[in-house]
């Protein structure tokens, strides 16, 4: 299937600075593609070079066999969610949702707007103001309201940005029911690791404007490309030491722990200093054996967490290692711990 | 000191604003005579309670009966509404795009462009007026440009006519329209355009439909702040308009300087003021209504 979104060197300049820096992407349509990265990295701008506010320095944007690299908004077929929500102060609700519906007449843009209301579950709140609604009732209201045109292309700047705690897990459920409903293609940009990939079929890492790494968020978890990557996405213990051979998809890697093989799909080669970048949760405490690699250490601190336990434990050379553990193992403070993983749950990258 | 500074305020309002106008209004009641001061009656201090009754009795609408009964001073009131509210919407329609432009230019060049609408009061506003008569004037500077351009043939009579009023009005009252209109604009959050424009709509419609209705509390700040002195402009109508240009201004400075009649320029001022409030008592209860329901 020919991809829906295509991003081509796509370049953005302010100044001297490069906010968005010779990204190309493919998307398929019906796809959550989830821009993550810390603030100022460009996710926001590259949202809107696609929604047409800000005109691309170099690059082009085609959407569904079109080009609209010249295209001013107002004439291009995707609709923005903004993060503040931009409703309209002096306008209903549903004036809000009905203000793109011009060329529909008034009884079609009628049915569309309470249509739109009872898919935000907003039904009733058509004739109130935008400034006498909840926060969560104001972001259903702009999503109604990019939603009303039926975009080709939805893009949502921090969508739950403004939500607290509780509200947000909920509306990321419902944000994601309503997308596999439509099956519009969503673009969210988001600076929160955990809602990413929540949402998000892929996640799309950004950072200084460049775009880092993107797949599925399994991968990215899993499979990170550099320390970046792998520290925005959870915590990770990145041992140093240096590449000695290749051994099929496995990657024998010299470390002050002792030799560690691990998956280096992306690894440099022989003699190269490297990182080996493992999860907390993918060490175990069980004997090592076949091709299990082993660390040796003592346990430093051990944090009890009811369903699992933290462990921070030091290391032959002095380094520390964190490991969470199921509840349950009982280790003491002080105690000798041989912590083991499977090559897989660990991979090799540049240093 | 320190209970005196909660009602400082009052105080200088009662002072400043408050007597003078009772004074005024007084005057408007009392009778011209040929003394010092130009009026009658005067309070006696010294006759007590019964120079109060003499004082009082003596006072009446006679100035006030003058005004009904003669149609100059009807007509001039109504020219002066007139010319103060063409004036008002050619402002709107001049001020808006350029407080507009201004509120949308970079951030760093703002300060000097706000500073360039100010810099004419650096200068004093009679000799501002008396520059439009050299540009204005037959033989001036306009007239001389469109010859040149080749545009007409002889001389425009501009100067002495409603024309010119109305070109020194705009010239004087554009930048207390300007200012308050790009307060509101600057301040309005240009995520509501783009919205607009990301909803479909064109530049026009988004200005129409989203900043204009907003920059509405700015539009009507700044169509009084200009309506109310022009009402009662003088020096545009004396210096640029004709003999027969008629303006409240005018009339009052005529009974008071050149008729000597205070107490019937008193009257006039008093009618002048009735004006100007009644309908800004309106038009501000209007727009209250309007912001509570309007929707």
């Amino acid at each position: 299937m020919a991809p829906f979104l295509t991003l081509e060197r796509l370049t953005k300049t302010f100044g001297t600075h490069d906010a968005v820096a010779d990204v190309s992407l493919d998307m398929p349509s019906g796809e959550i593609l989830c821009l993550l990265g810390p603030s100022g990295c460009g996710k926001s701008t590259l949202l809107r070079l696609i929604a047409g506010f800000e005109a691309p320095t170099g690059g082009s944007i085609h959407l569904d066999g079109t080009d609209l690299t010249g295209l001013a908004p107002h004439r291009r077929p995707v609709n923005m969610m903004f993060q503040s929500y931009a409703l309209f102060p002096h306008l209903s609700v549903a004036r809000n949702i009905g203000y793109g519906l011009k060329g529909l007449g008034r009884a079609a843009a009628s049915a569309r707007v309470d249509e739109l209301l009872r898919l935000v579950r907003l039904e009733g709140f058509g004739n109130r103001a935008p400034e006498t609604l909840s926060g969560g009732q104001r972001q259903r209201v702009a999503l109604a309201r990019a939603l009303a045109r039926e975009p080709k292309m939805l893009l949502l700047d921090e969508p739950l940005g403004a939500l607290d705690r509780g509200l947000r897990e909920q509306t990321q459920g419902e944000l994601r029911a309503i997308q596999r409903r439509l099956g519009t293609a969503f673009i969210i940009v988001t600076h929160d690791p955990s809602e990413a990939m929540a949402l998000a079929d892929r996640i799309g890492v950004m950072d200084k404007g460049r775009l880092v790494q993107i797949g599925r968020p399994e991968t990215l978890y899993e499979r990170p490309v550099n320390r970046f990557v792998a520290g925005l996405l959870g915590d990770v213990n990145l041992i140093p030491g240096t590449v000695r051979d290749a051994d099929g998809a496995l990657v024998r890697v010299e470390t002050a722990l002792g030799p560690v093989l691990a998956l280096g799909e992306g690894a440099p080669a022989a003699g190269a200093p490297a990182l080996v970048a493992l999860r907390p949760e993918r060490l175990s405490t069980s004997s090592a054996d076949g091709d299990r690699n082993a660390l040796d250490g003592h346990v430093e601190a051990s944090t009890y967490l009811g369903d699992r336990i933290r462990l921070q434990i030091r290391m032959v050379d002095g380094s520390t290692i964190r490991a969470t553990l199921p509840a349950g193992a009982g280790l003491a403070s002080g105690a000798p711990v041989r912590l083991s993983f499977a090559p897989d749950a660990a991979t090799v990258m540049a240093a | 000191m320190k209970r005196l500074l909660p009602v400082a305020p009052y105080l200088w309002l009662a002072a400043f604003v408050l007597l003078p106008c009772l004074i005024t209004l007084k005057i408007s009641l009392s009778s011209p005579a040929t003394a010092q001061p130009p009026y009658l009656p005067v309070l006696d201090w010294s006759a007590g309670i019964d120079g109060w009754g003499a004082f009082l009795e003596a006072l009446d609408f006679a100035n006030f009966e003058t005004l009904a009964g003669d149609s100059l001073y009807r007509d001039a009131a109504l020219s002066s509404l007139l010319y103060a509210g063409m004036a008002t919407a050619i402002l709107v329609i001049l001020g808006t795009p350029v407080a507009h432009a201004l509120a949308r230019s970079p951030a760093r060049l703002q300060p000097l462009l706000v500073a360039l609408v100010i810099v004419p009061f650096w200068s004093s506003f009679l000799i501002r007026i008396y520059a439009w008569i050299a540009i204005l004037k037959p033989e001036g500077l306009l007239n001389a440009g469109l010859i040149w351009a080749g545009l007409i043939a002889r001389p425009l009579d501009i100067l002495n006519t409603p024309a010119a009023v109305m070109i020194g009005l705009t010239y004087a009252y554009l930048p207390f329209m300007v200012l308050p209109l790009y307060a509101v604009l600057s301040r309005l959050d240009p995520t509501l355009t783009e919205a607009a424009a990301d909803l479909g709509a064109s530049p026009a419609r988004a200005f129409w439909t989203v900043t204009l209705p907003l920059a509405r509390p700015g539009i009507v700040a700044g169509a009084l702040l200009c309506f109310i002195p022009m009402v009662g402009e003088f020096i545009i109508p004396d210096l640029l308009g004709g003999s027969d240009t008629l303006m409240l201004g005018r009339v009052l400075w005529s009974e008071f300087f050149s008729n000597r009649d205070w107490p019937l320029a008193s009257a006039v001022a008093v009618l002048l003021l009735v004006l100007i409030v009644g309908p800004i008592v309106l038009f501000r209860d209007a727009e209250r209504e309007r912001g509570e329901v309007g929707r």
